[in-house]
C-alpha cells in the first residue's frame, strides 16, 4: 500500500464517512447557492425544490442540471455566488468568442485547488524534497496555475516553466534535475523526442514521473512517453468550471482516476433522459462542487462520456475512480490542448464571405494534433490565379486562429467535393485513435 | 479582340483532369489548347475550346466551377528567339504576365501564345505597335 498522500485521513476515508462528510458539504453548498445565485435560485424554484428537500448526498438528483449553455447565458457575473471584493483571482477556458467561461476563486477555492493537486502530486511520489517542472501554459488557462500551486503546498522546488522553447525547458530539466514534469502529453511526448534527437538516453534524464493531461491520449501513448523520458506517465484531469486539474488524478495503479469527491461528487447520467445511472454504467459525467465559495457549480453537465468505479484500489484510496473520458456528447473537439466547436469555424467562413461547407479533420502524426480544414470554393471566390487562392487560404486560416487560438491548415476544396452521408455533410473525422 | 478562356477549379486528385475531358468529349467539345497549374491542394485547369458557352453550360451541369476569363492571344514565328522578341515587348511596356502558355499548329510556320495580364488593351496595343498579330477565339478554332 502506498504512502504518498497528501491528505490521507480524506484520501483513505472510509465510504459510509465520505458520504456523510459529502451529505454535510453539500447541504451547505446549495443553501449558499440559492441564497447568492439568483439564476440557479430560478432553476430550483423551477423545479420546485428548496434547500430543505437536499438533506444528504442521496437527495442530489432533485436538483437541476447546468449546462455550458447556462454559463455563457449567466456571463459572466450571472454565477458569482460571493462579493467580487472577496474574490481573488479569475482563470478562463481557451479560446473563444461566445464560449468563454470566466470562473471566480476566493483565497478559499484558490486554496482548495491547490490541495487537489497537491494530492496529484503526492500521489506520483512527490515531495519537498522535489524538483517539479511545470510546463503546462500560466495565465488564464487553469494548467499552469493549478500545478504551480500544487507543487508549492507539497513544498517542491517549482520550475513555472509554462509551456513552448524546449530548448530553455531541457536546459532546466538538465541542469536543475527536475524529477516530475506537468505538462500536456503531446508536449510531454515532443519534450521525449527532442532529449531523444540531442542524445540523451532514459537513464540520463533526471526525471521520475509525468503528470500530463487537458488533452485526450492513449495508453499506447503513455507508454512511448515513459520509455522515453524513463518515467511513469500519470493522467489528470480537470475543468475550468469545476476549478481546473486536479479534479481527479491518477495513483501507481494506473487504472483510472480517484475522483476529489470530497470536493467535487460525480455522478454519471443517462444524457438523454438525465437518469442518474448506476456506478459502472457509461453515461455523461455530471459534478457537484461541494465546498466552493465564489463560483459553486450544482450538477454540471461535463459533457464527457465516462465510467466510474468504486472498485477497491491497491493504493489504500477509498476516493471513487473515473476512467478517463470516452468521448463527448456534444460536437467538442480538443485539439492541441484546446477545445474547438465545428460552430465556430461556421461562424469564421460566415464573416469571411464563404458557404458553410467545410470539413475538419485531425490526426495525430508523431504525437502532434494535425488540424486541417477543408473548405468548398464558391463561385464568388474563384479567380484563375494560383497565387490568390492560396492568399485565400491563408487569410482564412488566420481568421480561425484568432477565433480558436490554434492554426489550422485551409484547403480550398471543390463545391460539393466534401463528403455527405445521408444529405448531410460530415463535419468531422477524427482519425487520432485515442480510445 | 480578347480570346476566352474557359477556367475550371478542380481537386488535385487522381482523374479529376479526365473526367473534365471525358464530360467535353461527350459533348463534342474540342480542345484547342490547354495548361494546368495546380498546388499540392487544387489545380486550375486553363482550356480553349471550341465553344466555351457550350462547355460552360455542361461544366458547370456537373458541379464545377468555371469562370471565363478574357485573355489575349498572339501569334509569333515557329522559330527560336520569337518569344523572347514577343515578351521583350510586354517588359518594355513594363507590363506583368500573370501566367502564360503556347501552342504551335500543325501546318503553319507559327506558335501562339495565350498571356494572362492585368490590362488587356495595353497589351494588345503594345504587341501591336510591334507588329504582331494577334489572335481570336475564332482563329484557334480554324487551326
Amino acid at each position: 500500500m502506498s504512502q504518498n498522500y497528501y491528505q490521507k485521513e480524506i484520501e483513505t476515508m472510509p465510504l459510509e464517512e465520505m458520504r456523510k462528510l459529502q451529505s454535510e458539504k453539500l447541504i451547505r453548498q446549495v443553501k449558499h447557492v440559492y441564497e447568492n445565485v439568483p439564476y440557479y435560485r430560478n432553476l430550483m424554484d423551477e423545479k420546485g425544490v428548496k434547500p430543505e428537500d437536499i438533506n444528504g448526498i442521496e437527495d442530489l438528483h432533485k436538483l437541476p442540471f447546468l449546462t455550458k449553455a447556462d454559463l455563457r447565458d449567466a456571463y459572466p457575473y450571472g454565477l458569482l455566488a460571493k462579493p467580487l471584493d472577496e474574490c481573488v483571482r479569475i482563470q478562463s477556458t481557451s479560446g473563444t468568442t461566445g464560449r468563454r467561461v470566466v470562473a471566480f476563486y476566493t483565497q478559499h477555492d484558490v486554496d482548495l485547488w491547490e490541495d487537489c493537486c497537491a494530492r496529484a502530486i503526492t500521489a506520483v511520489g512527490g515531495t519537498k524534497k522535489d524538483v517539479c517542472q511545470v510546463a503546462y501554459g500560466y495565465g488564464l488557462f487553469t494548467g499552469g496555475p493549478g500545478l504551480n500551486g500544487g507543487s508549492h503546498k507539497v513544498g517542491c522546488l517549482t520550475l513555472p516553466m509554462s509551456s513552448g522553447n524546449t530548448e530553455r525547458q531541457i536546459q532546466f530539466m538538465t541542469d536543475l534535475n527536475a524529477t516530475i514534469l506537468c505538462c500536456t502529453p503531446s508536449y510531454a511526448a515532443y519534450i521525449g523526442e527532442t532529449l531523444k534527437e540531442q542524445g540523451y538516453k532514459p537513464e540520463d534524464i533526471p526525471l521520475k514521473a509525468g503528470i500530463f493531461g487537458a488533452e485526450p491520449w492513449t495508453e499506447e501513448m503513455r507508454r512511448g512517453i515513459e520509455k522515453t523520458l524513463g518515467i511513469k506517465a500519470y493522467d489528470i484531469y480537470g475543468l475550468t468550471e469545476t476549478s481546473g486539474p486536479g479534479v481527479a488524478f491518477e495513483c501507481e495503479e494506473q487504472t483510472g482516476m480517484h475522483v476529489n469527491e470530497d470536493h467535487f461528487y460525480a455522478e454519471i447520467i443517462d444524457p438523454e433522459t438525465g437518469e442518474v445511472l448506476p456506478e459502472g454504467s457509461k453515461g455523461e459525467l455530471v459534478f457537484t462542487s461541494l465546498d466552493k465559495e465564489a463560483f459553486p457549480l450544482l450538477r454540471y453537465r461535463t459533457r464527457d462520456i465516462c465510467v466510474l468505479s468504486r472498485k477497491k484500489c491497491s493504493c489504500g484510496r477509498t476516493l471513487i475512480k473515473m476512467a478517463k473520458p470516452m468521448g463527448r456528447t456534444d460536437d467538442m473537439l480538443i485539439i492541441r490542448g484546446v477545445n474547438v466547436f465545428p460552430s465556430q469555424i461556421e461562424t469564421v467562413l460566415l464573416n469571411e464571405g464563404y458557404e458553410p461547407n467545410y470539413q475538419i479533420i485531425v490526426d495525430r502524426v508523431k504525437n502532434n494534433d494535425t488540424f486541417d480544414v477543408n473548405v468548398e470554393m464558391t463561385s464568388d471566390k474563384f479567380t484563375d490565379k494560383v497565387s490568390e487562392i492560396i492568399a485565400m487560404e491563408k487569410s482564412l486560416a488566420g481568421a480561425m486562429k484568432t477565433m480558436l487560438g490554434i492554426n489550422p491548415t485551409v484547403h480550398l476544396v471543390a463545391p460539393k467535393s466534401i463528403a455527405r452521408s445521408e444529405g448531410k455533410a460530415v463535419r468531422v473525422i477524427d482519425k487520432r485513435k485515442l480510445i | 479582340m480578347a480570346i476566352r478562356q474557359l477556367t475550371v477549379f478542380v481537386q488535385n486528385r487522381k482523374g479529376t483532369v479526365v473526367s473534365v475531358t471525358d464530360i467535353l468529349a461527350k459533348n463534342n467539345i474540342n480542345i484547342r489548347a490547354l495548361s494546368i497549374a495546380e498546388t499540392e491542394d487544387f489545380g486550375i485547369l486553363r482550356l480553349i475550346v471550341d465553344n466555351e458557352t457550350a462547355a460552360t453550360k455542361i461544366l458547370e451541369e456537373n458541379g464545377y466551377l468555371i469562370k471565363i476569363i478574357n485573355v489575349v492571344g498572339v501569334k509569333i514565328g515557329d522559330k527560336p528567339g520569337a518569344l523572347t522578341a514577343a515578351l521583350n515587348v510586354l517588359d518594355k511596356a513594363n507590363i506583368n504576365v500573370e501566367y502564360l502558355y503556347a501552342f504551335m499548329a500543325r501546318t503553319e510556320k507559327h506558335a501562339y501564345v495565350v498571356l494572362r495580364v492585368e490590362d488587356n488593351d495595353a497589351v494588345e496595343s503594345a504587341l501591336e505597335n510591334a507588329g504582331l498579330h494577334l489572335i481570336t477565339n475564332e482563329d484557334i478554332c480554324k487551326l
